[in-house]
């Protein structure tokens, strides 16, 4: 495969493109809607109609507001703001977007209220910068061909052909991409330390486990893009001169993972993965490993333990996977959304990316907007958009209309933020400043009803559920947490109780081995700083 | 070992050689052989630590760790309802409820009768159509009460009929 094949596949695609497209979205949460059967019945009207000269029907990945599932958008070539959203469609509706099509000068004119037609230019859409996300909803996510014609694995050819290793890890560094998994650890410093290390062999690892209740972003970009995730892998093993790669991905994800695998057949088949690809001295092979339910494999060296096939018990660091990590050997370990961004920077530049954001933290970040919130869906935003902007103009705000209370972020490792810090904007640091964190990006909305010692509780139940149980400050202390907050929520507690709540807190958040038990006290505190009324009306004075 | 007539034994062979044998795969092949058995009892276990040349506590080690390995096989219908952040804000704890009264039975637990097993997950990832419940690899989302008790009532008489 050299580069003109790669541009000739390019456009021989676009040139089977009609004039209409359909596209339906086939992804995880459209799917139980009946999408599928949906976008058939649409592609046998069509066939049936005479029309699949100048209509296609494709399936492509989410398109976005998830709470109006199952989402289908009609396009244009000719005009694309002539794009209509429709909503909540249902079988029988298939006769109508047809007819709505007017493709047929005798037929007679559709109704247009017959199907329910989303607003495009809502702020849920208009405030939306996809970078990470500009394939997902537009592309067949089970057609190489597809993202060829979207210039993918453009990036990879101009790595391998234009840029030597240490060109892509500045271009990396100088863009300011910070890790998307939740910690923000600077991209390219990590890449830096792995291409430092020397060693017989090295490895890639994608962390797809996505642990967090509430998060889908990694699961739409492997559902609606994978490909994109490939190339992302293939140039940061370029960068730090691995040639092995594994997507560690959770099993609870079966069509991220079905996808990823028919993704990885049709690059293999095209000499996009394997050996010399774009027949260059390069050769990267990626495989997939499944989780087995364990929130704990989300932390890097719990994960590199199971992909090892052991129980996923981290490890103390220092010495780092970068250093030492799977096998022993130099590991660099991105999540799913990092390396989404790579292949756009290195098309477009460090200095692009750079100028999107806020000083600190750069680009955009997707975000999976859940809970008591009109809009429930996926949504990437520059960094540094405010959280009011997200959850009143985007999200549209609750419901039943009363007033948010807080949002959970960075999910049982982050906290919650009041409703009257929400015009914080969204940035790695000023999340941190208030308690709580990024995250990987679920972002839940709580309302008025919300019980805020009981999300403490819910939060601490969990962490007690995963705790991997190797240390005791986490495996004993989320334990006694949790019978503490259960206490208080059933109204039998009393002041001791809650200065016990604070000390130990602050005990398991020192001394816990990993990430998991260290940010397992994270939403007690934040709610004790933010609603410590709530805790108080439940504690008894009198005993 | 002679071969085994077990159709299921094959392909469970089949799987490990082509991992070939590698120690590492054991929880892909740990999936492999709950697909094809329904469960991992203590057997089955034996036989891919013996396949595998590890020794038994460290396969039993792994099989009890994960979440979604079992050791005992489930009932012929499955209810998995998701508890993670969205679905707990739209009161998926009440549909958990429903379950538990309706079938008698607690988190983790098969009916008496073999036909219903429940159990919960910590978020499937389909947070847009919360709450979610799966029944029988089948998401189901938008679930409420009354939908989940005559899911259930459905799984309950279907044997007696």
């Amino acid at each position: 495969m050299d580069l003109s094949e790669l541009l000739d596949i390019a456009t021989q695609e676009r040139r089977t493109q009609k004039p209409i497209q359909i596209r339906c979205c086939l992804a995880a949460g459209c799917l139980p809607c009946h999408s599928l059967a949906i976008k058939e019945r649409l592609e046998t009207a069509i066939a049936t109609a005479g029309l699949a000269d100048r209509v296609q029907v494709c399936g492509v990945g989410c398109l976005r507001l998830c709470s109006q599932a199952p989402l289908i958008r009609v396009d244009r070539a000719d005009s694309p703001a002539a794009s209509i959203l429709y909503e909540q469609v249902t079988l029988d509706q298939v006769p109508a977007i047809i007819a709505a099509l007017e493709l047929d000068p005798a037929a007679p004119i559709p109704d247009p209220g017959a199907v329910q037609r989303g607003d495009l230019t809502h702020p849920f859409f208009a405030h939306q910068r996809a970078i990470v996300l500009e394939n997902t909803g537009e592309i067949d996510p089970e057609r190489i061909e597809s993202y060829i014609a979207a210039a993918g694995y453009r990036s990879l050819h101009q790595a391998l052909h234009e840029m030597s290793p240490t060109d892509v890890v500045n271009t990396i560094t100088r863009s300011g991409l910070r890790g998307r998994g939740g910690a923000g650890y600077p991209t390219g410093l990590k890449w830096a330390t792995v291409a430092k290390a020397t060693a017989d062999r090295k490895f890639v690892v994608c962390n797809a486990d996505e642990g967090d209740p509430g998060a889908f972003m990694d699961r739409s970009v492997m559902e609606s893009d994978p490909h994109r995730v490939l190339e992302g892998m293939a140039i940061a093993a370029y960068a730090v001169r691995a040639n092995q790669g594994y997507i560690y991905v959770r099993a609870e994800y079966a069509l991220a993972i079905h996808r990823l695998q028919i993704a990885i057949r049709q690059a293999q088949r095209l000499g996009l993965l394997g050996s010399q690809i774009f027949d260059s001295p390069f050769d990267f092979r990626i495989d997939l490993r499944i989780g087995a339910g364990a929130y704990v494999c989300g932390e890097e060296t719990a994960l590199l333990a199971s992909i090892e096939g052991k129980r996923g018990v981290p490890s103390p660091r220092p010495p780092y996977p970068a250093e030492r990590g799977l096998w022993g050997m130099p590991t660099l370990i991105n999540n799913v959304e990092t390396l989404a961004n790579i292949s756009p920077i290195i098309r477009r530049g460090a200095d692009w990316f750079a100028s999107m954001g806020t000083e600190k933290s750069k680009g955009t970040k997707v975000f999976a907007l859940a809970g008591k919130i009109r809009h429930t869906g996926l949504i990437e935003v520059p960094m540094g958009t405010t959280l009011r902007q997200i959850v009143e103009a985007m999200g549209g705000g609750t419901p039943d209309g009363t007033s948010a209370k807080a949002v959970q972020t960075g999910g049982p490792s982050g906290g919650c933020i009041p409703a009257s810090a929400f015009d914080t904007p969204v940035d790695y640091e000023s999340l941190t400043r208030l308690g709580s964190m990024m995250g990987s990006g679920g972002m839940i909305v709580l309302d008025q009803t919300t019980n805020m010692v009981d999300v403490a509780r819910y939060f601490m139940e969990f962490c007690q559920e995963e705790s991997c149980g190797k240390c005791i400050p986490c495996r004993v202390g989320t334990v006694q947490l949790h019978q503490l907050l259960t206490k208080i929520c059933e109204g039998n507690a009393v002041a001791a109780d809650l200065e016990l709540l604070e000390t130990l807190c602050d005990m398991v958040k020192h001394t816990s081995l990993c990430g998991l038990g260290q940010a397992a006290p994270n939403p007690v505190l934040s709610t004790l700083n933010y609603f410590r009324d709530e805790y108080l009306q439940l504690i008894n004075p009198d005993r | 070992m002679p071969p085994s007539d077990d159709r299921r034994l094959q392909i469970l062979d089949a799987t490990i050689k082509r991992y070939q044998y590698q120690q590492d795969a054991l929880i892909e092949i740990l999936h492999k052989a709950q697909d094809l058995f329904g469960a991992l009892e203590s057997d089955r276990l034996l036989y891919i630590a013996r396949s595998l040349k590890l020794p038994p506590s460290r396969v039993y080690g792994v099989a009890t760790f994960y979440h979604l390995f079992f050791l005992t096989p489930k009932g012929r219908h499955q209810c998995i309802v998701c508890t993670g952040t969205a679905c707990y804000a739209k009161d998926a704890a009440a549909l958990v409820s429903v379950v538990k009264q309706s079938a008698q039975i607690q988190v983790g637990q098969t009916t008496s009768d073999n036909q219903l097993s429940l159990s919960t997950a910590r978020c499937l990832g389909v947070c847009g159509i919360a709450p979610v419940v799966v029944f029988d690899d089948v998401v189901c989302g938008g679930q409420t009460p009354a939908s989940v008790r005559d899911r259930v009532q459905e799984y309950l008489t279907l044997q007696r009929q």
